[in-house]
């Protein structure tokens, strides 16, 4: 169903708002600090058994044979599960990909890659159970860069794979696709700038470190009905591709997300959940699978680390006249990394009429990547920025100023093809430049720097429902998973509506039985998206209400206005009833037809693409080569804030998580191919006494297609970060590192070259 | 199946008794055994402080303590943090100044805080940030955590 709402949000910047703006405490906290909240790992049923998963230690191996009776003849173990007891899926289609990430089939792709799983009575048994199964091996050469992927002769994970995008591809190839993405003529371009900076950058993949591993219950019923708790970004999109892999019927199998204890897109596809239910299935108790944090890093998430060389060429007067781009994204053993976004958005924010892209997705012998907040972006717009910043160096511009010259603004055409509406960049870079940290002198020794970013922001297919229960308090049934406080944002948007106190209203989020199909809540889609759902359902709820006061009074509906929260006579002919409360209409639900509720589904549309700029000061020791942020500030454009203290929350983990990619966080493998630092001892991300107090300026330029003017703000504080650290430490040491992590040693040699080159002294800014 | 080794706990002022295998941790056996749900597995190996509780008045990682080597001690987990009705100031304040997000990492935050502010009422920012430098936040970037703990102190001052 196409949303009306869109067409007429009733969006009106001169409303007058009681709620919506205003940050109170949010419903699910009180559960989340006295230790109540249930997550993915805090479901107990009775007889339940524990889930345990055998992986791979090779990175590539054909699984000649896998031998499980001694196994399964542990007393205590309930059920032995391997490749054999899921469906054959042809590989190289989606469900084929999708099955042999959850257990290897015909080879092991990567060290972690699960190949047996055990249900025991005990943690203790199911460990020991593991190490009774005997897998045959025929360990193959392996390929970890994505680089070395793509040469001639590298190890080939998957035969059949062709390249997509490259004409005459008929031999198998690591490269599952070349996307090329371009607009205008960049050689007239490049003719028409005075200056031109091209270089070639690199990034690591990181983890997207949510605190909580992936934890589930999946119990079996002899029908075949399926009941899976777990920790997710995605219910509906979990039950339908489980259905698919496991070919279970979808009304068959009922998700129920747990409280999510951090996903950043690390929780929108599944890795133990179909493991869980096939033990459970066999075993006939309920089962619990939770991974250690050794499995979460390897074999789940992490984000694609990229290669790119970026050009760019600017006019004396600070004019960008074209830009170009050749990335290459790793993928780890399957395709999925949404690379597609990098193109599209890395440029997006510039007014740009001459852009050339060259996209390559590349499969190695690592986990496969997930996503994480603005998938692929962050990555190349490192290089991007950087780029910018050498134009406005070398032209003499103040950084702002050119990205000021150069922002795209209502009615620019993109790249991907979007023509944006009323948006806030130029907005945003003007609050940057006024705000007092850009105008306060860089400490002595220091270096600042800026960059901006750019997210889409997103919506699509979504359903909530909202019930007013007899007493006038309200209910709502959310699809969406509440990822860091979407509940109470969208409570607040309800109780607007309804001109009622927001502790008036409590929210759930639904299991896959409750409501219809809704899609993974990321992109920055879910205040937005359920926000609009729930609007419409109260709105369908108010017309009901008058309805109803109409039938009270024994007037047409017509003859009835709703107005903060009370059903009125519409004007003095309609006669002369007092205001009527949604508490006083739904006691008398009963005379009048029953219980009153709204209910909405659509495929939201009408997201407000996101801006934001990050400044940032570093100090960097040059004997250690570590880098300290001093001093750090978001500005972004929300939109409407519906919660400011949520969204300034999000600025500041995207700018943290940020922070740790920029410095430290980086995979080590080993010449075998195995992770080596698979723990937060050793992948280390940032703690409390690494990092500032962020900053944040929260700038409104409304989106029209919301009723209350929101954009999504998850993702783009992390877009530019890496970015702005780099140029700060740029500014610091007088070399812009092109090389992410930005550790110590690596900072170390950047500076030990450049003094090389200078004849011993060290450069300066 | 393994040998069973009986030990006698007090958890938040309740006496326990359970039985535990010589290799479960503190942390396996409250959450599976004493149903102890609110301290948190983020890693197993001490390093992400989810599982932190005080243990005879030490502020210790559960993961990292053996069960059996809590016989007669005296454990305090989140569940023991408000007393009756009343939240702690510090869980109260956490949820004002929006100190936690997701909210797995903030019942082994609030022990940690708690224990920081019971040595040391008054903490600069400083010594905030090195006190929880063991316990990880991967969604709030540590700003509101921190900020929350500066007010709870300064409310628990008088101040």
């Amino acid at each position: 169903m196409t949303a009306t709402i869109l067409e007429k949000s009733g969006f009106n910047r001169d409303k007058k708002l009681k709620i919506v703006g205003t940050s109170p405490v949010k419903h699910d906290g009180i559960d989340k600090v006295t230790g109540r909240a249930k997550f993915g790992a805090d479901l107990f049923l009775p007889g339940m058994l524990v889930g345990k998963i055998l992986r791979s230690p090779h990175p590539h191996a054909i699984i000649r044979s896998i031998d499980t009776a001694a196994a399964e003849r542990l007393p205590g173990v309930k059920a032995v599960v391997t490749r054999d007891d899921f469906p054959e899926i042809k590989a190289g289609t989606a469900g084929g990909d999708m099955t042999r990430n959850a257990m290897a089939r015909e080879k092991a792709l990567y060290d972690g890659h699960p190949v047996a799983a055990v249900a025991a009575t005990s943690e203790s048994i199911a460990k020991q159970a593991l190490k009774l199964i005997k897998v045959d091996y025929q360990v193959l050469p392996h390929v970890i860069d994505a680089v070395e992927a793509m040469t001639p002769g590298a190890p080939i994970l998957h035969p059949h794979v062709r390249t997509k995008g490259v004409k005459g591809a008929d031999q198998p190839s690591n490269v599952i696709e070349r996307l090329d993405l371009a607009m205008g003529d960049v050689e007239k371009g490049f003719a028409e700038a005075d200056v031109i900076v091209e270089r070639e950058y690199d990034t690591k993949p990181m983890h997207q470190g949510y605190i909580e591993p992936q934890g589930c219950v999946a119990t079996a019923a002899e029908d075949g009905q399926i009941e899976l708790w777990c920790s997710t970004q995605a219910p509906w999109v979990y039950r339908d591709r489980l259905t698919e892999i496991l070919k279970i019927e979808q009304a068959k199998i009922r998700v129920t997300q747990s409280e999510m204890g951090g996903g950043f897109g690390g929780k929108t596809g599944f890795y133990g959940e179909p493991v869980a239910i096939l033990l459970a299935r066999k075993a006939k108790r309920p089962v619990k699978l939770t991974l250690t944090r050794n499995e979460v890093f390897r074999a789940t998430g992490p984000v694609s680390g990229t290669r790119s060389r970026i050009k760019m060429g600017v006019k004396k007067d600070g004019t960008i006249t074209a830009a170009e781009a050749e990335l290459i994204f790793q993928t780890g053993a399957f395709t999925g990394s949404m690379f597609s976004n990098a193109p599209q958005a890395m440029f997006t924010r510039y007014n740009l009429k001459n852009v050339k892209t060259v996209s390559y997705e590349v499969v190695s012998n690592r986990p496969k990547v997930n996503s994480f907040r603005a998938p692929c972006v962050p990555q190349v717009v490192f290089g991007v920025e950087g780029v910018v910043d050498e134009l406005a160096r070398k032209i003499g511009m103040d950084p702002i100023d050119l990205r000021l010259k150069n922002a795209a603004t209502e009615g620019y055409k993109t790249i991907y093809g979007e023509t944006f509406g009323p948006i806030g960049f130029v907005e945003t870079l003007q609050a940057a430049k006024k705000s007092d940290h850009y105008n306060s002198p860089v400490p002595k020794g220091q270096g600042r720097g800026v960059a901006a970013g750019f997210w889409f922001n997103r919506g699509g297919e979504t359903a909530g429902t909202l019930n007013i229960a007899t007493d006038g308090s309200v209910t709502l049934i959310l699809g969406t998973s509440d990822v860091a406080g979407s509940r109470i944002a969208i409570s607040m948007m309800a109780a607007e509506e309804l001109g009622i106190p927001v502790d008036k209203v409590r929210a759930i989020m639904a299991d896959t039985h409750s409501l219809g199909f809704n899609r993974v809540t990321a992109g920055s889609r879910t205040t937005y998206s359920t926000g609009m759902v729930i609007v419409d359902s109260a709105r369908k709820a108010i017309t009901e209400l008058c309805k109803r006061a109409g039938q009270i009074w024994g007037v047409p509906e017509e003859g009835v206005t709703f107005e903060d929260g009370f059903c009125r006579p519409a004007s003095s002919n309609v006669g002369t009833f007092e205001p009527l409360s949604i508490a006083q209409i739904a006691a008398k639900t009963t005379p009048t037809h029953g219980a009153i509720a709204g209910h909405s589904e659509m495929n939201v549309t009408g997201a407000g693409p996101g801006f934001g700029l990050h400044i940032v000061d570093v100090a960097v020791d040059r004997e250690t080569g570590r880098v300290d942020v001093t001093r750090y500030t978001v500005v972004e454009d929300a939109g409407k804030a519906i919660h400011p203290l949520q969204v300034e929350g999000q600025y500041q983990g995207g700018a943290v998580q940020g922070i740790g990619w920029a410095l430290n966080e980086e995979y080590y493998y080993g010449d075998d191919g195995r992770m080596q630092n698979a723990s937060f001892l050793d992948y280390r991300m940032p703690v409390a006494s690494d990092v500032p107090m962020i900053g944040t300026e929260i700038v409104e330029v409304p989106n029209p297609r919301h009723p209350y003017g929101l954009r999504g703000v998850g993702e783009v504080p992390v877009v530019p970060t890496m970015a702005a650290i780099a140029n700060a430490i740029g500014a610091a040491i007088g070399i812009r590192p092109q090389s992410l992590p930005m550790s110590p040693p690596k900072l170390l040699k950047l500076m030990d070259d450049a003094r090389a080159k200078s004849g011993g002294h060290a450069p300066s800014a | 199946m393994s040998k069973k080794y009986h030990v006698t706990t007090t958890v938040n002022g309740d006496e326990y008794e359970f039985l535990c295998e010589a290799q479960q941790t503190l942390l396996d056996i409250l959450r599976d055994e004493l149903m102890l749900s609110g301290t948190k597995d983020g890693c197993g190996t001490g390093d992400c402080g989810a599982c932190t509780v005080m243990l005879d008045g030490t502020m210790v990682c559960s993961c990292l303590v053996l069960a059996v080597e809590t016989e007669g001690s005296r454990i305090e987990t989140i569940e023991g943090m408000a007393k009756g009705e009343n939240l702690h100031p510090l869980q109260r304040i956490f949820l004002e100044l929006n100190g936690l997000q997701c909210g797995i990492c903030t019942p082994g935050i609030l022990i940690a805080a708690k224990a920081l502010l019971e040595r040391n009422p008054d903490p600069t920012e400083t010594e905030i940030r090195y006190w929880l430098a063991g316990n990880l936040c991967r969604c709030t970037g540590y700003d509101k955590i921190i900020r929350s703990v500066q007010a709870a102190a300064k409310e628990m001052r008088g101040a």
